[in-house]
């Protein structure tokens, strides 16, 4: 499970005050904290910075791989700012995100193509978002089809299947997973990838909600995700879940996170 | 005619409940419109107010939404044609170059709901279509959407083509969704920002009331 932490978005008050002071350490002290925690990918947005984005994307970038050596999730559908931020990033960023909306596949696929990355491909089609389950797959495999096509390899696209609010349509749930487990089950290769908020908008007690939804999203064949690795509680989700499905090899590194520590104490 | 016991059945959205209700105020002889104002607008203005507190969610006001459409359905034969008292006119859509429908959707269904009509653009709207929808429909209010920081700028595109197109002083202006925020709305010249569904409502009856 590659776990990719979302908290230095601008979209955040905290993180917008920092960014736009430029103070480095604050952005670096969450940067370090997601990486202790576990994230194996920082991602990284300033996307409510607008025009500045292509200043303050790559001036992020070089802020947090001087603290912590990780790659980055370059977090904007913005060519201009994805190709700055690109040019400073060390290793190998994944880019986050084209989409088959035709301007932004256009605008991105020469980003993606011509610069050693690993990109998120958004189940989101040019005229509408998708329902079911079988519109997500059909949209994620005319993605995975084109970018293949112009190069990538399909261990270095990861399908975002497009979640959506339980709270809206109690199908979301399920045509999510299913997704999922298509995308899986037909690009053998391919990785999966789902922020997790998004399923539990509009509905109270959402921590609970995003860490069960998580369990069950990796059962379904998830291999990445985009969420908090700070919270305790949906980190011991993870490790049980991760043990229950035959992935941790003498239990040890759920074992190991306990004794670490790094279980709520009520768990 | 006491109405609390309709308003209780649309708050807790008992559509058989309402429905029956509904049918037992006309049976009565009420007033349609008096049914319309403190049955059914009356129990959604307090279904918006619990969901601005956060002490109802939203598949709780979707379904009180449901309800009161079943409702305003069995009332709606017993209004002879255009005598339905409209609260307004509101023009809503998601910006230019933005899909997502489902805050936009909510809005418009509890503004809907508190007895204004709207007319839903849809989403990837251009300025050009804002600009004719309010030529044509001669709004009270514009409702503008975004979800996404980069589609933000769609919405200063749009109030700039409208006072190109000599319309800005005839419709005002309100914003929202996940990444605006009222800085924004006032950078951009736009008259209202509304943080959700229900505050929309008291933004949109502030505006009419403020004439």
């Amino acid at each position: 499970m590659i776990i990719v932490g979302e908290k230095i978005n601008t979209s955040r008050k905290a993180i917008a005050e920092a960014v736009g002071k430029k103070d480095a350490a604050a952005i670096q002290a969450v940067a370090r904290a997601q990486a202790d925690a576990g994230a194996q990918y920082i991602d990284v947005n300033a996307g409510t910075f607008l025009e500045q984005e292509k200043v303050l994307l790559p001036w992020l970038v070089e802020t947090v791989q001087e603290a912590v050596d990780a790659p980055l999730c370059l977090d904007s559908p913005a060519p201009e700012a994805l190709k700055e931020a690109m040019a400073v990033h060390k290793g190998r960023p994944l880019i986050n995100s084209i989409s088959l909306e035709k301007d932004r596949y256009d605008a991105l696929l020469p980003v993606v193509a011509e610069n050693p990355c690993k990109v998120v491909a958004l189940c989101m089609a040019q005229a509408a978002m998708p329902t079911t389950a079988d519109e997500r797959i059909a949209v994620g495999a005319e993605l995975i089809e084109k970018l293949t096509s112009a190069g990538m390899a399909l261990e270095d696209i990861f399908v975002d299947p497009l979640v959506q609010p339980v709270s809206v349509d109690v199908r979301m749930g399920p045509a999510v997973l299913a997704a999922i487990a298509g995308i899986a089950e037909r690009f053998p290769g391919v990785g999966t990838i789902c922020g997790l908020s998004n399923i539990s908008f509009g509905l109270p007690a959402r921590r609970l909600i995003n860490r069960h939804f998580l369990g069950l999203a990796l059962a379904h064949g998830l291999s990445a995700a985009i969420c908090d690795p700070t919270d305790a509680e949906l980190m011991s989700a993870l490790a049980a879940v991760n043990m229950m499905l035959g992935r941790d090899e003498y239990c040890a590194e759920f074992i190991d996170a306990y004794e670490k520590g790094l279980f709520s104490k009520h768990a | 005619m006491d109405f609390t016991a309709l308003s209780e059945t649309i708050i807790k959205g008992n559509m058989d409940g309402a429905v029956k209700e509904t049918q037992k105020a006309l049976d009565a002889g009420s007033d349609p419109q008096q049914i319309l104002d403190q049955g059914l607008i009356a129990a959604m203005d307090v279904v918006g107010e619990k969901f601005s507190q956060g002490t109802m969610f939203v598949p709780q006001m979707l379904r009180s939404a449901k309800t009161m459409q079943a409702c305003v359905a069995l009332l709606k034969p017993q209004f002879q044609a255009g005598t339905v008292s409209s609260k307004g006119k509101i023009i809503m859509g998601t910006v230019k170059g933005d899909l997502h429908d489902i805050g936009k959707n909510l809005v418009a269904m509890m503004l809907e709901g508190a007895g204004f009509t709207i007319v839903d653009l849809g989403v990837d709207v251009a300025p050009e279509a804002f600009v004719k929808a309010v030529a044509d429909e001669a709004p009270q209010i514009l409702g503008m959407s975004a979800l996404l920081s980069t589609t933000m700028p769609s919405m200063k595109a749009t109030i700039e083509a409208l006072k190109q197109a000599g319309h800005r002083d005839k419709v005002k202006i309100m914003i929202g969704g996940a990444p605006v925020t009222s800085q924004f709305a006032k950078e951009i010249g736009a008259d209202r920002y509304a943080p959700d569904a229900g505050s929309a409502v008291s933004e949109a009856k502030g505006v009419l009331a403020a004439g």
